[in-house]
């Protein structure tokens, strides 16, 4: 509609949504290079997530052709009397294969806001630099931070869009506004949760074990960096794709700062000193 | 030589079964072998590549080498499927350009790598069947290496290794320029002669191993200077 062009207001009705007509024609074209508006091509006629699949899960793949994405974590991430405390492996495995074993598991969305990732390497990266951009652009728009409800709620619209499709995205918001410290878990199905203590990834079912045994609400800033740092690297010592260092940051009122980054064969060494 | 494979467990050869007509599916990928390498100094970046392009048991070409350079201080190397690999830099070097229209300006490495990364990205549910290496300096002219994913995901680091025989020469690399697992040892920093020595070594060892990898090892040296090659043969069977 002309008048809609005119006032600008077709720019508010954002076509960012999965449409199975639209998707049959594959929209990435070769003369915007989806420069100015982000673009992703499906596949003609097939199913996303059953096309990848004999590529990504089969020991041998098509013809030898076997496409590995980097995936695998164990991070975690609770609330305490003195704010949220986040931990994360750094181990980035392709298949069997370690592709890294210092692979950024924490994006630093602003000074008030973390977010974790677990899963698919590339999913996570990918839709928190989008989560990121929002953010600022939100701060830009409304002159204030964005809450971290506001920025996880946009983190789950955005991959609810793409559900069934095969993408695997598990990840903790983590901040301190208005309303005090904020976690949320945000899944690759759409999935918003608000709660006091989350684990992802691989190893989660370690960490858990380690978390519950040793938290308590009113633990001090050593005692949780300590309990933080045990979970991971037990969740590593166990699980085969997790590993590297253990990565910790503290979301305190005046913002995030980073603990520490200790590689876990020198925590074993110093907890197994302890033990004696 | 047939390897062992084809003899069942007890000795005997295995038996074959009539299963009927086989619905072969067109791939959309092929695998076309290769490795490539990157190496980050401290003033400088070093991007290596084999020159052997195969299928299957077939050599396509012995002179095919899988460096590409983007810019003055940038180069990257792609292997996998070839197709992708020649689709991927035709985007890139198309971006660049209009990058450089819009801005008046080349892109630094590290911007290229940002942006490669949402390129893969865009095909998610299509991948690029590339593994590409980036490597060239910062603004800051200190060497950078930038490794991906085939659908993006990027992390910079010291020194990278990727394609088919990157699985060998990770490790020798960790041993050598990360100083990993060895005790009471001096940590130089790397020289340049020092790095385009171990990079020969470790190409002239996965030639050996690796059948996908041999004929011909083209090494890009990324200095303040400018961008030198240099060509070393390596086994051809």
């Amino acid at each position: 509609m002309a008048l809609l062009d005119v006032c600008g207001i077709s720019d508010w009705v954002k076509e960012d949504t999965f449409s199975a007509q639209k998707a049959s024609v594959d929209r990435v074209n070769h003369f915007n290079f989806a420069a100015r508006e982000p673009e992703l091509a499906v596949p003609i006629g097939v199913d996303p997530a059953e096309f990848l699949k004999p590529f990504t899960d089969c020991e041998d793949g098509v013809e030898g052709v076997t496409i590995k994405l980097e995936h695998g974590t164990t991070t975690l991430a609770f609330k305490f009397q003195h704010g949220v405390m986040v931990a994360v492996d750094s181990r980035a495995s392709a298949g069997a294969y370690v592709s890294t074993q210092m692979f950024k598991k924490v994006i630093e969305i602003n000074p008030y806001l973390l977010g974790t990732m677990s899963g698919s390497a590339a999913d996570c990266v990918y839709w928190e630099r989008v989560l990121a951009r929002e953010c600022r652009i939100y701060k830009l728009r409304n002159k204030e931070r964005i809450s971290v409800s506001a920025a996880s709620k946009l983190l789950a619209n955005m991959v609810a869009n793409y559900r069934g499709m095969g993408l695997s995205m598990g990840t903790m918001i983590c901040g301190w506004d208005k309303k005090g410290p904020g976690l949320y878990y945000v899944d690759d199905n759409g999935l918003r949760l608000s709660g006091n203590m989350f684990s992802t990834g691989s190893g989660n079912s370690y960490a858990y074990g380690v978390m519950d045994s040793g938290y308590r609400y009113d633990l001090t800033v050593p005692e949780a960096y300590d309990l933080a740092q045990r979970a991971i690297f037990h969740a590593t010592h166990r699980d085969a794709y997790s590993g590297g260092t253990v990565n910790m940051y503290h979301m305190q009122e005046t913002g995030w700062i980073k603990v520490s980054q200790e590689d876990v064969g020198e925590l074993y060494h110093r907890f197994a000193a302890e033990k004696k | 030589m047939i390897s062992a494979r084809a003899y069942g467990d007890n000795g005997k050869m295995k038996e074959y079964h009539y299963t009927g007509p086989v619905e072969h599916k067109f791939s959309p990928y092929a695998f076309n072998g290769g490795t490539v390498l990157a190496v980050a100094g401290e003033d400088f970046a070093l991007v290596a590549s084999d020159t052997r392009l195969s299928e299957g048991y077939s050599i396509h070409s012995r002179d095919s080498p899988k460096c590409y350079k983007l810019t003055d201080t940038t180069v990257i190397g792609c292997s996998g499927f070839h197709g992708d690999c020649l689709t991927l830099t035709k985007i890139i070097e198309a971006r660049l350009k209009m990058y450089k229209h819009s801005n008046n300006k080349s892109m630094t490495s590290g911007a290229i790598a940002a942006m490669l990364s949402t390129i893969l990205y865009g095909k998610r549910f299509f991948p690029y069947y590339v593994y590409n290496i980036i490597g060239g300096l910062d603004e800051e002219g200190r060497g950078a290496v930038y490794s991906f994913d085939p659908v993006g995901s990027y992390q910079r680091d010291t020194y990278k290794a990727g394609g088919s025989a990157s699985a060998m020469l990770q490790p020798l690399l960790d041993n050598q320029i990360g100083f990993k697992n060895m005790e009471n040892v001096e940590q130089l920093p790397l020289t340049l002669e020092k790095a385009v020595q171990l990079v020969k070594d470790v190409f002239i060892s996965a030639a050996e191993r690796d059948v996908y990898t041999g004929d011909a090892l083209k090494i890009c040296i990324i200095t303040k200077e400018g961008i030198r090659e240099e060509i070393v043969p390596l086994r051809k069977d």
